[in-house]
């Protein structure tokens, strides 16, 4: 732009929007209202509607509106390593200014068939993620957890036994405990210099969210694409996310659809979701996030469309017969796991890993009987007591140890419990597991 | 060429000032600093048009020239679909420079450079109409025919057609005249507006012979038909991806048309890696040489989701008309339907339920339709069977876009969030799902003849095992083990067994993935014998051990190649458990 355009005129404004007469604006560049930050979100004849990040208080009917010329973009380089950011991708962390190419973010998609298939292994230790829900390296996957469960900490554990070239965080509505809780863990873990966070806390005004899982993105595009390296993106909590894009939405007059959700709500989540990644060059990005849930509900529209888009979902769970945070088997799944089930891992991991939740699924069924008031009979108790050492050596969050070990101790508790012919597994590793001696470390 | 210049942008939705007539979803294009960037006419009042944008809007500067083109979406038809990767436009993906999709990049559908073998099918001095065969090329392993064009009205004479030779798609291969005598030159490429019905068969008729899938739950107890219609809707998580892939994979079709709609980029990815080292169960060649995929992942332009399921149907129906057997899956018709939501918010529009636009149910029915099995002009048969996943709103299958495809579907293969969690796979509710043709006359006719005599009756006898074992599983757990006869245990055991031996399949392993008609026979047969059978209990707890022990053979059965040493070993074991209990040889 050779002149700067200035207008000084606002018709509308609402809580979160304010409308003006303007000429030559573009859908999404990026403008300043009274030296506030804000995007175009709709042009119609000569009416610019800007959505105002941190919110439209203080600004008047005379207010200048500034319009830059260009989306938003981030400054990229390795000196993003180690930065703390806001949402627009300026530091927070007190450190010098960021420099280099100034990047569009929302980039473009890749071309499908320029992927490759997902199919590294990306071991956690948690037996409840490596044994039943094994995730790979470019995968997408979020957790399902209540707010009051430790779903920030279970993320920060995979985050730092996951290995990685680079760990982004983008923090969306972050409690300030909670961003220092990271901050400490990175900072203790020695690997602050491999981590980027983009930070949005609960203190920050909300639209500001909006932007950080995008910058988030783009920062791991250039670590993934450009620098060919394998990086992790952690997203919490997605659900304040959305709940961000519901309050402009609303602003905007829009009719909202299941539960005051706007009806984009799939294509906004898939097209940050969908920035994870296998490149054949080896490069990755795979994105962790968190949906935070309403008393476990998951049919409300920000955890139902995340399940669709989202190649499985990990739910945390109290289980109260141990009195520790498990990896709900039932409703978790990871849809990747199959390129590396048996194929990466032990040819038995499939099986076994079946035959312990269907017997994990008899031994709920034996529960709610005995919860009815029946008497249980041999079988059902074998699978109670079944159940609770499966709670406790592998479902935990707390477990971490090799796949290799998680297996043994698979056959160990089906030995010790069930008979041959009740496991369902294929002669040919009944063969070879079943009577093989082997110590199990615990 | 009618212009027009940008007055408004909001997300995907442009509004164009038009200067001349415009005509409702035709295409126009709009300029940017270097491309030019695809959008369809959604709405015209007066001289003001609404257009929905198939790209990315962040580049369209307000006042941008705009060229009306006259045209529908259109399809490039002629040899070289089969193996290709379009995007929702029918651009070539492979065509594309780049890791990342440039906005408004275009590249061409077919192979401009390919020579195709070409035999004349029709003689000079012929009289033909729209869709006759004029020649036939290789295609792949397909004949491919190359027809009058669908767009031709009325009867043409065959003035002239080439000798059999190698020539490109845009060679001259036919001259033909109209009955006033206009000349006009064939070459191997047509076009088509996609959201017309190519219809130049003779008749439809209704499907008759059964579609095998491989897929014991759908084949034996809910079959589709050749040219029928089926959905599956369940909540995520449920298995419709991989469900749909094991049908695409086993099914017995001649082409296969699979629509990514506004689904997962990752899914398509392992089409692609997959489908070239398959095998087609049908011709022994790799799958990928009779598939064509049509991605529009989530990532990729919205409005373009609607344009990919039109593009699908239209190539698919392009084969019909060539008498082949083609099999076209959607994934997921929810996200095309949410799309028209989003469009419809952006103008404005009055909603109907749960803000979708109220003409779903008619666009749906109308889409459905298209699907069908056909007589051609000159005898032969084609058809389009149509699968369509649907991503019901929080699992409820009392949505807009379940419901509306529930009225025009014939086949309802409903996934089970109860059985998934149980991982009992393939999770098709085996009660509550249907298929319709199981009712029709002549599909029981064509079950007796190629099947087995009273085939449909013996299927439906398996279907009231399963609900009398469902009832008596609800009336165990209300009363208990021990307060129920012992006919309730073994009537739940016969469903228990009739589960995990025929609905339950395991579609990642090599040999149960795929259950020929034949095996499907023999097995159904077996399992029914036990399941008709009067069985000697004396208590409850010998019948669960009894019912183990068979399931656990007939797994192992399912794991082991059909007429193997070791399915007959464990066949002969089958039948040694069952005489045990016949001899009485479980004592109180």
């Amino acid at each position: 732009m050779a002149f700067k355009r200035i207008y000084t005129k606002i018709s509308n404004i609402t809580k979160a929007t304010c409308t003006l007469k303007a000429e030559g604006a573009r859908y999404g560049e990026l403008a300043k209202v009274n030296g506030m930050p804000a995007q175009v979100i709709s042009v119609v004849d000569e009416d610019v509607t800007l959505q105002v990040f941190s919110g439209t208080e203080g600004v008047s009917s005379y207010s200048e509106v500034v319009f830059t010329g260009s989306p938003p973009t981030l400054k990229v380089s390795d000196l993003l390593a180690g930065r703390f950011l806001n949402g627009y991708g300026e530091p927070i962390d007190g450190g010098s200014e960021l420099r280099g190419e100034s990047r569009m973010i929302k980039g473009n998609a890749v071309n499908p068939i320029k992927r490759s298939s997902p199919s590294t292994l990306l071991a956690t230790g948690i037996a409840g993620i490596d044994l039943n829900n094994t995730l790979v390296t470019g995968q997408k996957i979020p957790f399902f957890a209540n707010p009051d469960q430790p779903y920030n900490e279970v993320l920060a554990d995979v985050a730092m036994r996951a290995e990685a070239d680079k760990i982004i965080l983008g923090g969306m509505g972050l409690s300030n405990d909670d961003y220092l809780f990271f901050k400490n863990k990175f900072t203790k873990g020695g690997v602050l210099n491999k981590t980027v966070c983009f930070i949005n806390t609960s203190e920050n005004p909300p639209l500001e969210r909006l932007l950080i899982p995008d910058m988030a993105c783009t920062a791991a595009e250039y670590f993934a694409n450009d620098q060919k390296q394998k990086v992790l993106i952690l997203l919490t909590d997605m659900t304040l996310y959305a709940d961000a894009l519901a309050i402009v939405a609303n602003k905007m007059d829009q009719i909202p659809s299941k539960d005051s959700m706007p009806g984009s709500l799939y294509s906004d989540l898939a097209s940050i979701y969908e920035k994870s990644v296998q490149f054949a060059h080896g490069g990755s990005i795979t994105i962790i996030a968190v949906t935070t849930l309403n008393e476990g509900d998951i049919t409300h529209a920000i955890p139902d469309n995340t399940g669709y888009i989202t190649e499985g979902q990990l739910f945390l769970k109290q289980d109260p017969d141990i009195g520790k945070v498990i990896i709900d088997p039932f409703r978790s799944l990871s849809r990747l796991k199959q390129n590396v089930i048996g194929k990466k891992t032990r040819s038995d991991h499939p099986q076994v890993m079946n035959a312990l939740i269907r017997l994990y699924a008899d031994a709920v069924n034996a529960k709610s009987k005995k919860e009815n008031g029946f008497d249980l009979n041999e079988y059902d108790k074998r699978c109670m007591d079944f159940a609770k050492e499966y709670s406790r050596k592998l479902l935990a969050v707390d477990v971490n140890i090799s796949i290799e070990q998680m297996l043994d101790t698979g056959w160990s508790l089906l030995k010790t419990y069930f008979k041959k012919y009740e496991v369902g597994i294929k002669e040919e590793f009944l063969e070879k597991y079943w009577n093989e001696e082997k110590t199990i470390k615990a | 060429m009618n212009l027009g210049k940008v007055t408004g942008v909001i997300s995907n939705l442009i509004f164009i000032e038009a200067h001349g007539a415009v005509t409702q979803n035709e295409i126009c294009l709009i300029h940017t600093e270097n491309k030019k960037l695809m959008a369809e006419v959604i709405r015209v009042t007066g001289t003001r048009v609404s257009a929905q944008l198939f790209e990315s809007s962040m580049t369209i500067k307000m006042g941008s020239r705009v060229d009306f083109t006259g045209k529908m979406l259109e399809v490039e038809l002629g040899p070289g679909i089969l193996s290709k990767k379009y995007d929702g436009l029918q651009n070539d993906l492979a065509k594309m420079s780049g890791l990342f999709i440039d906005i408004g990049q275009t590249t061409p559908p077919l192979d401009n450079d390919v020579y195709y073998g070409f035999t004349p099918l029709a003689q000079e001095g012929e009289t033909v109409q729209a869709g006759d065969w004029l020649g036939s090329v290789k295609e792949n392993w397909i004949d491919h025919k190359i027809m009058v064009p669908f767009k031709l009205e009325g009867t043409y004479t065959v003035e002239s057609i080439v000798k059999k030779g190698d020539y490109l798609i845009n060679d001259v291969v036919a001259v033909l005249s109209s009955e006033v005598g206009e000349k006009i030159e064939v070459t191997m490429v047509q076009k088509w507006p996609v959201k017309r019905a190519i219809n130049t068969f003779k008749q439809k008729v209704r499907p008759n012979t059964i579609l095998q899938t491989g897929l014991r739950v759908i084949d034996t107890l809910n079959p589709i038909a050749e040219g029928g219609t089926g959905y599956i809707p369940g909540p995520f998580g449920t298995g419709k991806t991989v469900l749909q892939q094991a049908i695409a994979k086993n099914s017995k079709t001649d082409v296969l048309m699979i629509v990514a709609c506004g689904e997962r980029a990752n899914e398509v990815v392992e089409i692609f890696t997959e489908f070239p080292q398959l095998t087609d169960p049908v011709t022994g060649r790799t799958l990928d040489e009779k598939t064509t995929i049509i991605c529009n992942t989530s990532n990729m332009p919205v409005a373009a989701r609607e344009a990919s399921v039109y593009v699908g149907m239209t190539l698919a129906e392009y084969y019909r008309a060539m008498g082949l057997k083609v099999l076209i899956l959607a994934d997921s018709t929810s996200r095309w339907a949410q799309a028209l939501r989003e469009m419809s918010n952006r103008m404005e529009e009055l909603p109907g339920p749960d803000a979708f636009p109220v003409e779903l149910p008619a666009v749906i029915a109308n889409f459905y339709s298209r699907a069908g099995l056909t007589e051609l002009n000159n005898g032969a048969w084609g058809s389009v069977t149509f699968i369509g996943t649907v991503s019901p709103a929080g699992g409820n299958f009392k949505e807009p876009v379940t419901e509306s495809t529930s009225k025009v579907a014939r086949c309802f293969y409903a996934l089970s969030q109860k059985r998934a969690d149980a991982k009992r796979y393939p999770a098709i509710d085996p009660i509550a799902s249907y298929s319709k043709y199981l009712d029709y006359p002549e599909f029981v006719d064509n079950a007796d003849k190629f099947i087995q005599e009273g085939w449909v009756a013996k299927v439906q006898k398996c279907k009231d095992i399963i609900r009398n074992g469902l009832e008596a599983r609800d009336q165990i757990s209300i009363l208990g083990d021990d307060a129920v006869p012992l006919d309730y245990h073994i009537a739940f055991w016969k469903s228990e067994m009739i589960d995990f031996a025929l609905i339950q399949q395991d579609s990642f392993d090599d040999v149960d993935m795929n259950t020929s008609l034949e095996r499907q026979k023999y097995m159904f047969n077996k399992i029914m014998e036990i399941g008709e059978r009067e069985f000697v209990f004396f208590e409850f707890e010998q019948v669960g051990t009894f019912f183990k022990q068979l399931i656990n053979i007939l797994k192992q059965m399912n794991y082991s190649p059909f007429d193997s040493a070791q399915f007959k070993k464990y066949a002969k074991e089958l039948e040694m458990a069952i005489q045990k209990n016949k001899e009485g040889t479980l004592t109180e």
